[in-house]
This record gives structure tokens, sequence and C-alpha cells, in this order.
């Protein structure tokens, strides 16, 4: 059975979207194949050292559950994106959830290639010390040289 | 059913309970058997699919008073 390839390009750096580049990551590795992940714009936000910055807001995000129903006007006050992460946060926790840092590193240790757009990592003025060991940086060719020989190819 | 090696995923959400089997299973000898005890019901489809793809073979799925109990031979 030859190996199976899945490359995916990370996009989005909020909680809600920081998870199925890592989970379908970590299982496809799981399942034998072999994967990388191309991050870029804010899918850098997942290579940060520092995770605790990734957050969900209830701002245009309609169809975030919310305890109570509540007014757009309201979701905006301050403080109000800092509560709905927490909220999130201990909800995945309660209900068996992996986080975002243990399933990024579930991933490195099953060998996904993780590669940061070049090009992105010095628009938004990042330093190579900002980000995790174990990464390698790239642009557009880097990733459709790979991207031709998959089997599953996402943007995300 | 005999086996050689336990994981219990009980509690672990989608993909832990996948990820972690093949964890466990990654010092078993080929024909040793594992026994996964999950609670996720979503791990009775994603366990065969698991078994499918990696060639190591589902011998046993049950349900045991709201567990999802596995037995795999590692290829």
């Amino acid at each position: 059975m030859a190996t199976k390839k899945m490359a995916i390009i990370a996009t989005k750096g909020a909680l809600d979207m920081a998870y199925p580049p890592l989970i379908l990551a970590s299982t496809a590795a799981a399942l034998g194949w072999e994967v990388q992940i191309f991050f870029t714009f804010y899918g850098l936000q997942l290579l940060r050292k520092d995770l605790s910055g990734i957050a969900i807001s209830p701002v245009g995000n309609p169809a975030m559950p919310m305890p109570v129903p509540m007014p757009v006007v309201v979701s905006i006050l301050p403080g109000m994106e800092a509560m709905a992460t927490s909220m999130m946060k201990a909800k995945m926790k309660k209900k068996g959830v992996a986080s975002l840092e243990e399933l990024r590193s579930l991933c490195q240790e099953a060998e996904v290639k993780f590669i940061a757009c070049q090009m992105t990592v010095d628009l938004f003025e990042f330093e190579k010390s900002d980000f995790i060991d174990g990464i390698e940086y790239g642009g557009a060719a880097t990733f459709m040289k790979f991207a031709g020989e998959t089997d599953v190819c996402l943007f995300i | 059913m005999n086996f050689d090696k336990e994981f219990d995923a009980s509690g672990l959400a989608c993909p832990l309970p996948i990820v972690k089997t093949k964890k466990a299973l990654a010092d078993m000898a080929s024909g040793k058997v594992l026994k996964v005890v999950a609670t996720d019901p979503g791990s009775v489809c994603d366990m065969q699919a698991f078994a499918e793809q990696t060639g190591n073979a589902l011998l046993e799925s049950t349900t045991e008073n709201s567990k999802y109990v596995f037995f795999l031979k590692k290829a």
C-alpha cells in the first residue's frame, strides 16, 4: 500500500478555525499518511510558542451558541471576546477535546511537516524566535511541489 | 478476549482516541492484541476506519455499559 499524502493550507488564527488543520493532520499521520501543513496569513498564529492569544469572538459569528440570546451590540462590548474564549476553552476541556498545544505536539511527534509562509512571516514582522522549533520556511512553490503529489489537499 | 495491553481512552474526544491508539500500538510486536476502551460514540466508526487504513485487524468492537471496547491485532 503506497503511502497516502495530504497537504493543508492553514490560513485562519481563530480558536475554532485552528482546530481542523491540527485534527486532520494528527489523524492522517496516525493512519500512516505523510502530511504537510503550510501556515500562511493568520494561520501563522498556530506556530507561535505561546498559543494563549488564540481566541474566539462572538462578533459576526451568529452561529455561535450563547448561554443567553445576545444582541450584537452587547457582543462588541470590551471583555466579551475574552469571556467567549474562556467559556469555549472550559467547555472543550470538560468534553475531552485536546488543547491546541497538545494537538500540535502530537502532529510534530508524528512527523507532520510544518511550513511557515515566508512572505507572511515578513509581512507581519514575526521573528523566527516567535515560533516553535522544528518548522521550515518556504513559499508557494514549496507548497505546490508537495501538493502536486497528494491524495487530499485542503484550504482551511 | 485475551489481550496484551490495554489503553483507556475514556473521556477523550476526536481525534485523541485514534491518535493515542496509534501511539499505544507503536511499541507492540506484530500479532499482539491491544484492548481500547473509549466513551466517544464516534470512535465506533473511527476505529474501523483506522483498522482498514492501517492494516491492524479490528478483532472485536462491542459496547459495554455505554463504553466502547475494541480489540486490535497489531499488523
